[in-house]
């Protein structure tokens, strides 16, 4: 939902990576003019407190994403796969590291 | 996915088995406006809110108290932004949202057009002001809508050194010399009753409270935060040698709880309606800063439309 009509700063969503090895982060959304202001806000509004290792940023209107309704559709067919999880297995008496 | 009855069942079905409301998620225009409203109010109050400290940093008695007010007062300018960005993603633009609070026609919370006269005020504002707030911030870390919920998870976390630093100024103040205790003593008895008004009108005048209990937007009502947060307080108070300013104020050994006196909602209703002290200097405060700001705003722009196309050259 950005509002970047010609006289206002668009809207970026804002990734942080708290630490070194971990994944990036939605922490949250911003405007600025361009991505170098977003990373600038994004360090002020997001890491006051060491939060921040890395910022992403990304223009909100460059992000797809599924819709509700189809979520169903996406995501039930793994519901009755139970044979994709390691628990599903019996194994013999007494094997061991398995 | 037939007629609105349908979907309303299903949104109230999420609900009651405690799933979140996304934002592309369908929700009755009620339960959005209830959220754009209550949320608006909520980043305006931060925003708001940062004036009446910031009246008080060149002034702060020491350096170590001067880098606390300044923490804390860009604190609350991320929570208003963490907010602003939670209502934008209920449909309405930031533009619009500023131009509502600027206008008036937007409200914030009335405890910001008290004047913070002396230094124990920032004490008492942290203390008190900070104390009634994160009470109400705390239930909302659980309201059903997503972003919301998140923005207020953050700010939880940063808040409550903002009530603690407050307290500390108070018990510093109330073990100083007797003009610096009657300073404390004062500021307290000007921000209790306003404090307690914060948590709003009582539940049986509360017109909006029983949707929102509904949907899980607030989780307590007015009347049950307000009694938790005087039964802390009061204990508070006491440790550092102040006095609640309220003479029907006693302990029930029944209830467990301080019986207390009464609210006077004719100053309530005067100072949501714009007649507080300061109503109109915060209101020009913002306006100002907003018209000053204009030429930043369209300048950045500019310039980062002649960046991307010399790039793009």
């Amino acid at each position: 939902m950005s509002d970047d009509n010609k006289n206002n700063w668009p809207l970026w969503e804002i990734f942080i990576q708290s630490k070194r090895g971990l994944e990036h982060k939605h922490v949250g959304s911003l405007h600025a003019a361009d991505a170098q202001m977003a990373i600038e806000n994004a360090r002020d509004v997001y890491t006051r407190r060491q939060e921040g290792n890395s910022i992403w940023v990304v223009p909100a209107g460059a992000i797809s994403s599924s819709q509700p309704d189809d979520s169903a559709m996406l995501f039930d067919p793994a519901d009755d796969k139970t044979y994709r999880h390691p628990t599903f297995y019996q194994m013999p008496e007494g094997a061991k590291y398995i | 996915m037939t007629d609105v009855t349908n979907l309303e069942e299903r949104f109230q079905a999420k609900i009651d088995a405690e799933q979140k409301i996304e934002p592309k998620d369908w929700m009755p225009e009620k339960y959005r406006k209830t959220l754009i409203r209550q949320i608006s109010q909520h980043a305006h109050s931060e925003i708001v809110g940062m004036l009446p400290e910031g009246n008080w940093i060149t002034r702060a008695p020491s350096l170590r108290r001067k880098a606390i007010l300044l923490a804390k007062v860009q604190d609350e300018a991320g929570h208003g932004l963490y907010l602003y960005s939670a209502c934008e993603t209920l449909g309405t633009t930031r533009e619009q949202t500023i131009a509502d609070l600027n206008s008036g026609k937007a409200k914030y919370s009335s405890i910001f057009n008290y004047p913070t006269l002396t230094w124990a005020d920032i004490g008492a504002v942290g203390w008190l002001v900070d104390g009634a707030a994160i009470m109400n911030q705390v239930m909302l870390c659980r309201t059903s809508y997503g972003p919301y919920a998140r923005a207020m998870v953050r700010i939880c976390k940063e808040e409550s050194f903002h009530q603690r630093q407050g307290y500390e100024v108070m018990s510093v103040l109330a073990k100083g010399t007797p003009e610096q205790k009657e300073m404390a003593q004062d500021a307290l008895n000007r921000w209790w009753w306003p404090s307690l008004m914060m948590f709003g009108p009582s539940d049986a005048n509360s017109p909006n409270s029983a949707d929102s209990m509904k949907w899980k937007i607030k989780r307590q009502s007015n009347d049950e935060l307000r009694q938790i947060f005087i039964d802390r307080t009061v204990q508070q108070a006491e440790i550092i040698g102040l006095t609640i300013p309220d003479p029907d104020l006693k302990w029930n050994e029944a209830t467990k709880h301080y019986d207390w006196g009464t609210i006077d909602w004719t100053e309530f209703n005067n100072v949501v309606a714009g007649n507080g002290p300061c109503n109109k200097e915060r209101l020009a405060a913002r306006n100002k800063a907003h018209d000053d700001g204009a030429w930043v705003r369209e300048a950045a722009l500019a310039h980062a439309a002649k960046k991307a196309k010399r790039k793009a050259a």
